[in-house]
């Protein structure tokens, strides 16, 4: 069995990680320590919080440098969450223009609320899974996953690998490139559902060659 | 599209989960873990737990409660009571709640609010307003578990939480807490003119048709109640079954065991099965969820 860690750099809801996780058999190591997170096959990076903040605390732990080695150049899986997923992109416009950790071309902007759209997106949407979605293998083409985000994702098609609509607004719910996956609905949060989406992270990590 | 949210309210007091009539007097129901394990089990959508005793003793809810219940708990988790500072958030958090819901100090500190947005994102930050109906027929906002008056209207209160970051508000009426006479339309209907947040209605509920009937009147993003989801078996998912009959687009009902070909009665409550459709069903298979 493959070791999973789980990012802690004072943002995410890493416990909620912890405990899906827990169910589906996996120990996670909730760490911030670079000697436990080289040790381990693969990464979830969960978020709640703001944009910047998260930049900050990454950086401040040297993690951005850390993670593009064992992700981008050693290939290991990593699952970005929510706010974990943004941070994957160029940058945000959350309160200023930041700059993200840059793995995906694209960038995060803010959902604009009107008479009839409120804001955050927060709830239950169905979402539209592209053909050979690997997250998404076993679940209804019209699964329900939590959502909670004012910002959204705009990137290049060819990394969307679900969608969901809000409004008038055609959301990125899910993104897929090589070994970087990342949902902006909270798996751990979604029941059954999610947690098969985690198992099948799970099921990709244990047959990852690295 | 996105659909309106079952949320079960849970009120703590004395460490278990209580029956709260009209915010003065208190049943026990059980302990919060097991209360919590049934209604993810029941396909509830989002879970609200308030410790009622925080404020007053000037304590925050306790986070090993939290760590108890999240273990169970695969649905949102929003948990309240208490809250004075950006750590006590973050020390909730890392326990394993989602999100966390301010009520005195909305009104007393509302600073809080963007402090805790800057760190936690907008999204994180329920308001929960507590409003009485006054004489003259306006709506006033109440604090310490509804026993301050801000001489605020809980429309402004909202409208104020708005403009200070929060991501939702929560609007409860003490007059019908417990009382099973429906939702307070007109003080949700007020609350949905002053703000474009998500607005989560509760107090009131007695049964799926109270339900129903919001959802014919208001647009609301996420129905909630307390004592209706503790004394009947699989409530949430019966109440669902029911609401998705009038509203089909608009319910998540997605767990295996769904009440979909039951009938109702005039009080939201299923009906015994026909004899022949009970007789089908004996040799039917049901397979169990792997994941």
């Amino acid at each position: 069995m493959k070791k999973i860690a789980i990012i802690d750099y004072g943002m995410g809801n890493v416990q909620s990680v912890a405990n899906a996780l827990e169910l589906l058999g996996y120990t996670a190591t909730i760490t911030d320590n670079h000697d436990l997170l080289k040790a381990s096959d693969a990464y979830i990076l969960p978020g709640v919080g703001a944009f910047a903040e998260a930049m900050n605390n990454l950086r401040a732990r040297h993690l951005i440098p850390f993670l593009h080695t064992q992700v981008i150049e050693a290939g290991k899986p990593i699952l970005g969450i929510c706010l974990g997923m943004q941070l994957f992109l160029k940058s945000s416009e959350e309160m200023g223009l930041h700059e993200g950790l840059g793995w995906i071309e694209g960038k995060v902007i803010a959902m604009t609320p009107d008479s009839t759209l409120r804001v955050p997106h927060v709830g239950w949407n169905d979402i539209v899974a592209k053909e050979g979605a690997s997250l998404f293998a076993g679940v209804d083409q019209d699964a329900h996953f939590y959502f909670d985000h004012s910002y959204h994702v705009v990137c290049e098609e060819r990394y969307i690998s679900t969608k969901c609509q809000y409004g008038s607004y055609e959301l990125t719910a899910a993104l897929q490139y090589k070994n970087v996956f990342a949902t902006q609905f909270h798996p751990e949060k979604s029941q059954t559902k999610g947690l098969k989406l985690l198992r099948n992270f799970l099921n990709f990590v244990e047959e990852h060659p690295c | 599209m996105l659909k309106k949210r079952l949320i079960a309210s849970l009120v703590i007091k004395n460490g278990i989960v209580v029956q709260s009539i009209g915010f003065e007097r208190y049943l026990p129901i059980g302990k919060p873990e097991i209360t919590v394990d049934y209604l993810n089990q029941w396909g509830i959508d989002e879970i609200i737990m308030v410790d009622i005793d925080a404020t007053r003793e000037g304590r925050c809810i306790d986070p090993e409660l939290i760590k108890r219940v999240a273990k169970r708990c695969f649905v949102p988790l929003s948990v309240g009571g208490g809250i004075t500072s950006v750590d006590q958030i973050h020390t909730l958090i890392h326990s394993g709640a989602d999100k966390v819901s301010l009520n005195t100090q909305a009104f007393t500190n509302p600073s809080l609010i963007e402090e805790g947005a800057r760190f936690f994102g907008s999204q994180c930050m329920v308001v929960s307003i507590d409003a009485k109906r006054s004489p003259d027929g306006s709506y006033r906002a109440y604090t310490h578990g509804g026993k301050t008056d801000t001489a605020l209207s809980a429309a402004a209160l909202a409208e104020q939480a708005q403009a200070y970051g929060a991501g939702e508000i929560l609007i409860n009426s003490i007059d019908r807490d417990g009382h099973k006479n429906g939702y307070d339309i007109d003080l949700i209907r007020s609350l949905l003119r002053t703000t474009n947040l998500p607005l989560i209605a509760l107090g009131g509920a007695k049964d799926p048709l109270s339900m129903k009937a919001l959802l014919e009147s208001c647009d609301v993003s996420a129905i909630a109640a307390g004592n209706y989801f503790h004394f009947v078996e699989h409530s949430a998912t019966i109440a669902k079954a029911y609401l998705s009959r009038y509203f089909p687009e608009q319910i998540r009902l997605d767990s295996y065991s769904d009440y979909r070909d039951f009938s109702f009665d005039e009080m939201g409550r299923i009906v015994k099965k026909e004899d022949n459709s009970l007789r089908d069903m004996l040799f039917e298979f049901h397979p169990k969820e792997v994941i």
